[in-house]
């Protein structure tokens, strides 16, 4: 059925205009949780590559190291850099005993896991 | 002037009606920046980055673009299923100790939370010149990037006889985790006590290594309980177990004592269906009552017919940096697909990681910045041998520019010294966090 009425021009244009107008910060808030601490940084190599890294932790400790309710895999986000660098060397070095961390951890440089775990340390919980 | 098309009076002001008359005014591109979320009556013509296939590589590929493009980059992902039912733990159904609806997650978060537009449909052709993408609608959708994560298909033509058996509903893969794993569970119940449970296993690579034994596991820990007189045969091509195979066999030998029986060196080339049996390259038939019959795997079917399949015909090669296809420029492509980098499994994790790298080049790419000259992939894959008792295995990658490929890192990964229960709570955790990394 087609309908096309003055009135009906009228107020669709209205409620589009307002979304319009209103869209550039509902975009971004609509998907707030989403987004790094960086937000209001512009996009740049070093900022992309380091949020990467810290991807390769997600699979198993959720995203943005945010664990689902009950996890027993520990959530990441929010700890502070220097705990999680010490955790990872005694992974490692096998000295905090695992199931399967010092395996993964023995993947990774210092470097590395100084960048994720300041990474995580910028992220809220 | 304009046709504005209404279902219902009142609709002037519901989402739906309101994106069903922009699309007269040509509105809908500009809506289309705004993030907003997708409806099944929209149908988008163009998108910065369009990706192929919802399961763990293009769910994740798609959720990240917009997570690392900071909600910037448009991104529409063609995925024909309602739901997201998840390979890894389907085993479990079949063993008893899961549901369906435990390894189900719905799709509409993609869209609800990050402003992805889903549209349920399949992709039957890719114009790589024309950056085009043909819907089975009829549509087609423009793309600046396309990434392809089309898991493997089924070849049918190497065991004869199977498409005709697997159509009747006979003898079942259930190497997609959907209905037809319900299916199977429904055709062990239905089995006799005393009966035989058979999988033929094809020559590596397939997907998931250790699937085909977690599921042998997961039958004989079923039949132990409801059926203790039947038996669980693993018919495999290859020669030995090919993943933690010293783990299972122990497991087998002193959990279920003569229950499962391990025959190598058998390739299947044939089923005989009024037979129930399946007839090998070099050795006898064997027949049983529930036959789950793998024949070899392909990339998925998208990537064969459009030429991305470009290795032996079968497996998609791509420049291991940034999952580029070497086919097609601006065509990325991850998951089981690919031909595998060395010790690369066809895992679910593994689809997952790719899709993170895929997805940080992509967004550099478009983004004008430089792509990750070192990206890492980590691998962990668990397999339960009961219900509760798990053993996994790991392992790191980094990219190693000098040889353009993925590289295990030296003294990196491993697997459980045995199956435990410990791992068995971390296991189903880890299922849990994939999903919400995936999908929520």
């Amino acid at each position: 059925m087609t309908l096309h009425t003055p009135f009906l021009h009228l107020l669709v244009a209205s409620v589009s205009a307002a979304l319009l107008s209103a869209a550039p910060s509902w975009a971004q808030s609509a998907y707030g949780s989403t987004t790094s601490s960086a937000t209001a940084n512009p996009l740049t190599a070093s900022s992309l590559h380091q949020r990467a890294l810290a991807a390769t932790c997600a699979n198993c400790h959720g995203p943005e190291g945010r664990v689902t309710a009950g996890s027993a895999v520990p959530g990441l986000a929010g700890l502070p850099s220097a705990y999680t660098v010490t955790q990872m060397k005694a992974f490692k070095d096998g000295s905090r005993p695992a199931t399967v961390m010092h395996q993964i951890t023995k993947g990774y440089s210092d470097a590395q896991i100084q960048s994720v775990a300041d990474y995580f340390a910028s992220i809220k919980p | 002037m304009y046709n504005l098309k209404l279902s219902s009076p009142t609709s002037v002001l519901s989402r739906r009606g309101f994106l069903q008359q922009s699309t007269a005014w040509g509105g809908m591109a500009a809506l289309s920046g705004l993030g907003l979320s997708a409806c099944a009556t929209r149908m988008p013509e163009h998108a910065k980055v369009v990706v192929i296939g919802g399961g763990y590589g293009g769910a994740t590929a798609a959720k990240y673009v917009r997570m690392f493009s900071q909600n910037q980059i448009d991104v529409v992902l063609v995925e024909p299923n309602e739901a997201f039912v998840s390979c890894p733990m389907s085993n479990l159904v079949l063993g008893g100790s899961k549901t369906m609806a435990d390894i189900t997650t719905p799709y509409d978060m993609l869209s609800s939370k990050y402003g992805i537009t889903h549209v349920k449909d399949r992709v039957t052709n890719i114009d790589a010149a024309k950056k085009t993408v043909l819907l089975a609608r009829g549509n087609a959708i423009r793309y600046d990037k396309l990434i392809v994560s089309p898991g493997v298909d089924m070849m049918w033509n190497s065991i004869e006889g199977l498409a005709a058996a697997q159509a009747s509903g006979q003898i079942l893969q259930a190497w997609k985790a959907g209905p037809e794993t319900m299916a199977l569970r429904r055709q062990l119940e239905s089995m006799r006590d005393g009966g035989v449970y058979a999988i033929s296993i094809p020559l590596a690579p397939y997907r998931c290594p250790p699937g085909p034994y977690e599921r042998a596991s997961q039958v004989a820990h079923y039949f132990k309980q409801a059926k203790p007189k039947s038996k669980v045969l693993i018919l495999d091509a290859n020669p030995d177990v090919t993943s933690k195979g010293p783990l299972f066999k122990k497991f087998w030998a002193e959990n279920f004592g003569g229950m499962v029986e391990f025959r190598g060196n058998h390739r299947a080339i044939g089923v005989d269906a009024k037979a129930n049996a399946v007839r090998f390259e070099t050795e006898n038939d064997v027949k049983a009552d529930v036959l789950n019959v793998l024949p070899n795997m392909s990339a998925g079917s998208i990537a064969m017919s459009t030429g991305l399949a470009n290795t032996n015909g079968r497996w998609c090669n791509v420049n291991y940096q940034t999952f580029e296809s070497t086919a097609a420029k601006d065509v990325h492509v991850i998951g089981d697909s690919l031909l595998a980098a060395p010790l690369m499994p066809k895992s679910a994790h593994m689809a997952n990681s790719h899709a993170k790298v895929a997805a940080a080049a992509v967004v550099a790419q478009l983004s004008d910045v430089a792509v990750n000259p070192d990206p890492m992939l980590t691998n962990t894959c668990y397999s339960f041998v009961t219900d509760k008792l798990v053993v996994h295995v790991a392992s790191v990658h980094q990219y190693v520019a000098a040889e353009k490929t993925f590289k295990t890192v030296a003294g990196s990964g491993g697997l459980s010294p045995q199956p435990n229960e410990l791992e068995g709570i971390y296991a189903w955790n880890w299922a849990k966090n994939i999903w919400a990394d995936t999908l929520l």
